[in-house]
């Protein structure tokens, strides 16, 4: 530890806000696009089904590296993306958000989805015998009886994309300000033997981990104890 | 008048059912457990579809080659044998969601169904904090209140213990006589049936067996009914009289008066009467010194044997024999000594009439009125 240097210095007030920004804004994007893809999913039958549901499932099984590898090039310059854009997603702030996306699908999709089963046909078919269309069902009773898996998707949406780092690391360098996140940073101090400031950022990231996780199971029996 | 013809395979039962109900009144739709009774409620409600279906309610057709009415644009309430209440709305909420969503003119209003269901004390409760009779009545009420042109019940009482049944079955029976929609009710226990049905269609094994107006049906021989452990009549009847000093009232069926426990209301008031074939016997003379209240002529149409060196003697009442329709369950012994045949006129003698309802409640005395 270099005597005289703060802990604390721009750069990693800098990464902190960024990685919240960048998990932040993948939340939303993810409760957006997985709530219906879980609502497909949770309803679909047959074959393409089951395919729709494992593409969804691959980024937990698949390394994060491999998974980099394949956006990096969907957003490279040479990709049609990129030519469909008028400007290459690799290396850019937004192109992280939509690695993280697909990189975080699974854990948001998969609770919901969950739920949707959990609860069941009846719930749709009372509400469509009771005059509610499709679209007005999904709003009011599917969504609301949910909710406890949609809260579960977002919490672990959130951690999760907190955490990457395989995927972060191939689609967006370390470009402070725009791509560093936390675990790249984390991965940087440690290779250039700043361990005090690694100790900081692992610390609050290990303490924050046990915070969702006991606050989601906390919520979990609350709404589960709310139902008997 | 409902029209409906639904053909097809759900996985590995075939349905094959055409039956027409009418426009008003309760039929029912009765047989064993497996027989395609919900399946035709849920095809007529839209919830399943058979490809090769066809429906018509009150001139309005639902279903038809490929025209198919979604369920949400079908004027139907169904109740579901659980209440299904939506745990993340109030009691309140439940009972409105359909009618805020109803179109046109609401005629059916909401304090009338609450009075008429006696939901207004559950208001306040959570539905988790409800008893399996007050979410059942909450759900008849939510359906009701989606201004549904016909109303499906699917086994509403069988999900529910016997205490909670006796709870709920008056409310069904103001129901009945409140309400001019038709009522679609699946049941596969035949008190209930015969409690609360105009009229009757009989199903087994995926086809409809016989349908017509319930008490021609519970005598008919060539049907199963008659060949029931207890088989019993169903005869409608109205107030002639009550008499407050001895709690009885007098009620007139096609054929004859009778003589029923309790004050079942001003004169004119409809009644439906149940009458056991194993409460009646019968003689050749008009009885002498006898208890029994209830002694009226009738002519013997036909008898079927029963199990136990037994017969079912069918009666129709009135000296001419032209009332409504009669059973007896007496003895072979007894039809040989008193040589008894067809044709016959014989006396009757009803050794209870009661209102009908199920043996159960009639044991427990619980809903017969002073």
């Amino acid at each position: 530890m270099s005597a005289g240097a703060p802990l604390f210095d721009a750069a990693m007030i800098q990464t902190i806000l960024l990685t919240l920004k960048l998990a932040g804004i993948t939340t939303v994007v993810l409760l957006l696009v997985g709530t219906p893809l879980a609502w497909v999913l949770a309803r679909g039958r047959g074959f393409w089904n089951d395919v729709l549901g494992s593409l969804v499932s691959l980024p937990i099984v698949l390394p994060p590296t491999v998974l980099g590898f394949y956006l990096l090039i969907a957003m490279g310059p040479q990709s049609p993306l990129t030519a469909i854009l008028g400007h290459k997603l690799s290396f850019t702030f937004t192109g992280l958000v939509v690695g993280s996306v697909v990189y975080s699908l699974p854990f948001v999709v998969n609770p919901i989805r969950n739920s949707f089963q959990a609860m069941g046909n009846r719930p749709w078919e009372v509400a469509a015998t009771l005059r509610a269309s499709p679209l007005d069902a999904f709003f009011t009773v599917a969504l609301p009886l949910a909710r406890p898996g949609i809260l579960t998707g977002a919490i672990m949406g959130f951690a999760h994309t907190v955490g990457e780092f395989g995927v972060v690391l191939m689609i967006g360098g370390g470009i402070p300000g725009q791509t560093k996140v936390l675990s790249v940073t984390i991965f940087d101090y440690v290779e250039t033997l700043q361990w005090g400031k690694a100790h900081i950022l692992a610390g609050g990231m290990l303490a924050m981990s046990f915070a969702v996780i006991l606050v989601m199971l906390l919520i979990e029996r609350r709404l589960d104890g709310g139902r008997r | 008048m409902i029209a409906a013809a639904f053909r097809g395979r759900q996985g590995s039962f075939a349905l094959d059912a055409t039956f027409e109900a009418p426009g008003s009144g309760v039929t029912a739709l009765f047989g064993p457990s497996g027989c395609g009774k919900t399946t035709v409620l849920r095809c007529i409600a839209g919830l399943a579809r058979l490809p090769e279906g066809r429906l018509t309610v009150n001139g309005e057709t639902w279903q038809e080659g490929r025209h198919f009415v979604p369920p949400h644009r079908r004027a139907v309430g169904y109740v579901f044998q659980e209440a299904s209440l939506f745990p993340h709305l109030s009691v309140r909420s439940n009972l409105t969601f359909g009618l805020r969503r109803a179109k046109g003119d609401r005629r059916i209003r909401e304090e009338e169904v609450v009075a008429l269901l006696g939901i207004a004390p559950l208001f306040e409760r959570p539905t988790t904090m409800l008893s399996g009779g007050e979410r059942q009545r909450v759900a008849i009420g939510r359906a009701l209140l989606s201004q549904p042109q016909l109303l499906l019940m699917d086994e509403p009482l069988s999900a529910l213990d016997r205490f909670s049944k006796d709870d709920i079955l008056p409310y069904l029976e103001r129901l009945h006589a409140a309400l001019s929609i038709p009522v679609l009710y699946v049941s596969h226990d035949i008190a209930e049936v015969e409690r609360l049905a105009d009229t009757l269609v009989l199903m087994e094994a995926g086809r409809v067996r016989a349908a017509g107006p319930i008490a021609a049906m519970v005598s008919d021989p060539a049907l199963p009914l008659i060949h029931m452990p207890q088989p019993a009549a169903v005869i409608d009847g109205h107030v002639v009289s009550t008499d407050a000093r001895y709690g009885l009232s007098e009620v007139a069926v096609a054929g004859g008066r009778l003589i029923v426990p309790g004050d079942l209301g001003p004169p004119g008031a409809r009644q439906r009467l149940r009458i056991p074939a194993n409460d009646v016997s019968l003689g050749r003379n008009p009885p002498q010194d006898t208890t029994i209240l209830n002694a009226l002529p009738a002519r013997i149409v036909g008898v079927e044997p029963a199990a136990g060196h037994q017969m079912t003697v069918r009666l129709a009442l009135g000296p001419d024999g032209t009332g409504a329709a009669l059973l007896a369950r007496i003895s072979r012994l007894s039809w040989d000594r008193l040589a008894l045949e067809p044709g016959q006129i014989v006396v009757a003698r009803l050794k209870a009439v009661a209102l009908a309802e199920p043996p159960a409640v009639a044991d427990a005395g619980g809903l017969r009125q002073p």
